[in-house]
């Protein structure tokens, strides 16, 4: 082969790499739809694994901690409007649902610590709060945006799923039903 | 009795003021806009001087909290990273393996220089060889038979 067509062939080939790089950057920066895809099909998926440290720092706590009840986990963050507009029904669902073996589960992520403290304390949050502060977890459920809850049954499995901030009929709909189920 | 009160309040504002001055100086001159470029708006994807995002104006917030603190420029980049992870950066420290995303570069640019020389000089070398700056006659494929025969018959027709 000569020289020239040995130079061609290396130029088609970092191309040919430099395309398939693009294409990797572009797929993989796709949000993850299998959640929603399975819910739309009827199945529950198993929740993936989440452990993150607590807000205030003096722990962790992880979805496997909640094993055997139902969970409604929240993602938010205390400079997203949308998330101080559901907080306070957050809150009164986790008021109503703790004695019959259900939580909310916040996940505050990409926050400053003060002003996520200073959120709880304003809204009077009495629910766990876990900090994911780089938002590495959300890609497991796909959360793309805040608020975005997830609400899981009794065995860990997705049961439900709702992108954007929660209402009064969401939850009435999805979590009482679950509630009643077994683990 | 009053005198001495006056000289003793006089000597604690000055004492005081010398303080206060001696703090200032020692405190670490960072400035927003400073910071504003070397850091991002995790959620915008931005940096966090092009950011206007809500996010941006509480990142905005925290970091003008720690300037009025002395915080130094370092220290609050530190603080940014451990509150918003690492990605909150948009230049990696030049410490430990992410002087990695500074060196590697540096050496591809180092290698396809060297390269490009070295290229250079064999390139010139083989034309000293050859003592022309035209291609070799040895580098030319040689002509089939068939093309040869077909070549001479047309000259010969030419010449008629």
């Amino acid at each position: 082969m000569s020289r020239r067509a040995s130079a061609a062939l290396a130029v088609i080939a970092l191309l040919a790499a430099l395309l398939a790089l693009l294409g990797y950057g572009v797929m993989s920066n796709q949000p993850d739809r299998a959640v929603d895809d399975a819910l739309a099909a009827g199945e529950r998926q198993p929740a993936p694994s989440l452990t993150l440290p607590t807000l205030r720092g003096d722990g962790s706590g992880s979805l496997s901690d909640y094993h055997g009840e139902v969970v409604v986990l929240n993602y938010w963050a205390s400079w997203c409007e949308p998330c101080r507009e559901e907080s306070p029904l957050l809150q009164r669902w986790h008021r109503r649902i703790a004695p019959r073996g259900g939580t909310v589960l916040g996940i505050d992520t990409r926050d400053v610590t003060s002003d996520a403290e200073a959120f709880i304390r304003e809204f009077g949050l009495t629910y766990p709060v876990l900090r994911d502060r780089d938002g590495r977890t959300q890609s497991k459920f796909g959360v793309v945006g805040y608020p975005e809850t997830i609400v899981l049954d009794r065995r860990g499995r997705i049961a439900a799923l709702r992108r954007g901030p929660v209402d009064e009929e969401f939850l009435r709909r999805t979590v009482p039903p679950l509630l009643e189920e077994r683990s | 009795m009053s005198r001495l009160l006056a000289t003793g309040l006089a000597s604690a504002i000055i004492a005081s003021l010398v303080v206060a001055t001696a703090a200032w100086a020692s405190c670490p001159k960072a400035t927003l806009a400073d910071i504003e470029d070397e850091v991002m708006c995790p959620v915008c994807g931005v940096p966090l001087g092009l950011a206007e995002a809500p996010q941006a104006e509480r990142e905005r917030a925290f970091i003008r909290g720690m300037i009025d603190r002395c915080r130094s420029k370092q220290e609050i980049k530190r603080a940014l990273a451990a509150e918003l992870g690492p990605s909150v950066l948009a230049l990696p420290e030049d410490e430990g393996f992410n002087v990695a995303a500074y060196l590697v570069p540096a050496l591809a640019i180092l290698a396809a220089s060297l390269g490009l020389a070295l290229g250079l000089v064999t390139r010139q070398r083989e034309r000293r060889r050859s003592g022309s700056d035209h291609p070799a006659l040895g580098d030319t494929p040689p002509l089939d038979p068939a093309d040869l025969a077909r070549v001479d018959a047309e000259l010969e027709s030419r010449k008629r």
